[in-house]
């Protein structure tokens, strides 16, 4: 039971004075502007400070043409797998139970937690001169570190938990009943994953693999470890930008740079417009429930 | 007849025990190439650390994680991600508050903004804070004058993992303060309490596991970060010299075992840091959530 002036206690005790909203947006605001928004401004400014051709002419330079092939070619064999790993993964860890399930999740995490260098050492450590396999390779002429085989094991390997993540939790969320009655009423097991769960997780799916692209393409420390830098040959997207910007090429760099600061946006947009289906379905399926 | 049949029921009783009969097909297809595909890609290299840490002699191990540029650079790692932490703790919190609590124009561009050092390719974020606080750059040139040098210093390197960590704190704080209901501070307030009493004894606490949980994220990303580091540092030993550097430097001298030497240790620091995140979690869990 409140006090007699209840609608002025109730806004004091659930809204803040105009000068502290004031102070508290204006912090905010500063912080994220010169932590977020000068960044992203200064990318796209170095990159076109010598003028539109010459930002032109640094991506048409066969070493960032080279730069833009590499990197894509590793993100269009990388995020494949791993999105087949991540939907295998999440239909045996969300949809049955046995042991050892939590060590599995665990593992999946493990990239996610170690610096990208020891990503790269550990491929060094294998498949490196002075590696494990390393010895054997070099007999049979077979390159993996230093070229294109070792710079994809490497992505693969930090782009392990992307999708994987994103499909456990909505996985286990939506159950298996609707699968269930699927069999039951006589689809197949491939039918069923096609036209029940693939429909059901596709946002989540979606995300996941829109993150996983955007890590594989902008991995710099455990591909700058395998990659051995050579130009026109093994030098991903970022590993372009380090080399231009150490040559102080820095409109050049900071043009290759904006390519991979537009994929970043795009990604972000795709993920509010990820949000924006969820929040609509969970707003249709509440009118419904109500109706 | 009989004994092979017998066989190969009991056989798929005991597959039926492991995965705990279910109608849903493919399980051993999903687990299968799941568990290969980890196995292959994260376990056995993780391995090939291992042993390589293994076959070093004591006196040996010491010596590579104790020489006094590594432990010059464990100090600074440490120093610089905890105070980049930190920051982020603080201004996570206003951030994470202003965003749920208050309405402004461009919130919800805003919102969406904080993602961006998640997708920003760290070797773009590493140049683009390189050039924005050297010397001559956008802010550098301002404190300059007061004899403050940010680019190539220490303080510099805190600024990058300050950059990297800022997502971890505000997405970690934000569902709650969501979840926060607004009857509690009312009740508060009708009991007689200040706002800012009800801040710092209702709120505080309730957010309080999540800042830490944030924090420990952001902690345990920095300790590891690479590319946003690199440039910014200027990469003196025994002044500005981070530990996965150092990792990388030991590797290019073709010196494995050191580089993973030190790599176990950064392993066993960052096993710690998610350990005590999982603490948190279960302390937060059992201490909130049931009531």
């Amino acid at each position: 039971m409140c006090p007699a002036k209840a609608t002025s206690v109730k806004q004091s005790a659930t809204s803040d004075p105009w000068w502290t909203r004031f102070v508290l947006i204006s912090i905010a605001l500063a912080f994220l502007c010169a932590f977020l928004i000068l960044p992203l401004l200064l990318v796209f400014s170095q990159a076109l400070a010598e003028g539109i051709s010459a930002y032109f002419r640094a991506l048409k330079d066969p070493d960032a043409i080279a730069a833009i092939k590499l990197t894509l070619l590793v993100a269009m064999a990388a995020v494949p797998l791993n999105t087949l790993f991540g939907i295998a993964v999440a239909w045996s860890v969300a949809k049955f139970h046995f042991p050892g399930k939590g060590l599995v999740v665990t593992i999946i995490d493990l990239p996610l937690s170690v610096s990208p260098v020891i990503s790269g050492l550990i491929y060094m450590l294998l498949f490196g001169a002075q590696g494990y396999i390393g010895p054997w390779l070099i007999e049979h002429n077979i390159r993996i570190i230093f070229a294109l085989p070792g710079i994809i094991l490497v992505t693969l390997f930090v782009t392990v938990p992307y999708v994987a993540r994103e499909l456990i939790p909505l996985m286990q969320e939506q159950g298996s009943e609707e699968e269930e009655a699927a069999l039951l009423l006589g689809a197949g097991g491939w039918r069923t994953f096609f036209q029940i769960t693939l429909p059901n997780i596709k946002w989540g799916l979606l995300y996941g693999v829109i993150q996983c692209n955007a890590r594989a393409m902008g991995e710099f420390g455990a591909v700058s470890v395998v990659s051995g830098h050579i130009r026109g040959k093994t030098n991903t997207l970022p590993l372009q930008v380090e080399i231009l910007y150490n040559e102080y090429s820095f409109a050049a760099a900071f043009a290759v740079a904006s390519l991979l600061a537009f994929l970043a946006l795009v990604t972000l947009v795709v993920k509010q417009f990820i949000e924006w289906q969820a929040r609509r379905r969970e707003d249709r399926a509440q009118q419904e429930h109500q109706a | 007849m009989a004994e092979p049949s017998i066989n190969s029921t009991s056989l798929e009783n005991k597959w039926m025990q492991i995965k705990r009969y279910s109608v849903l097909p493919g399980f051993t297809l999903a687990s299968g190439f799941a568990i290969t595909y980890l196995s292959l890609l994260v376990l056995i290299p993780f391995a090939a650390l291992f042993l390589r840490v293994y076959q070093m002699s004591w006196p040996d191990f010491l010596q590579a994680v104790t020489a006094p540029r590594v432990l010059a650079s464990y100090k600074l790692s440490l120093g610089a991600s905890l105070a980049g932490a930190l920051i982020n703790m603080f201004f996570g919190l206003i951030v994470a508050w202003v965003l749920v609590r208050y309405s402004f124009p461009g919130k919800r561009f805003f919102d969406s903004l904080i993602d961006l050092p998640f997708a920003l390719p760290t070797a773009v974020a590493g140049v683009t804070l390189t050039t924005l606080y050297s010397a001559n750059g956008w802010i550098g040139r301002f404190v300059e004058p007061f004899g403050l040098k940010i680019a190539f210093t220490p303080l510099g390197i805190t600024l990058a993992l300050t950059f990297i960590g800022l997502p971890f704190v505000v997405r970690a704080i934000q569902p709650v303060l969501e979840d926060l209901e607004g009857e509690v501070e009312e009740a508060a307030a009708c009991l007689g309490a200040s706002r800012r009493y009800t801040f710092v004894h209702v709120i505080l606490p309730t957010v309080t596991p999540a800042m830490l949980t944030g924090f420990a994220l952001a902690f345990a990303r920095a300790l590891g970060e690479y590319g946003s580091v690199v440039f910014i540092s200027g990469n003196m030993p025994m002044k500005t010299e981070i530990t996965p550097l150092l990792i990388m430097t030991k590797l290019e001298q073709y010196d494995y075992q050191g580089a993973a030497a030190i790599a176990l240790v950064m392993l066993l620091l960052s096993f710690v840091v998610l350990l005590s995140i999982n603490m948190l979690q279960w302390w937060s869990g059992r201490r909130y959530v049931p009531r």
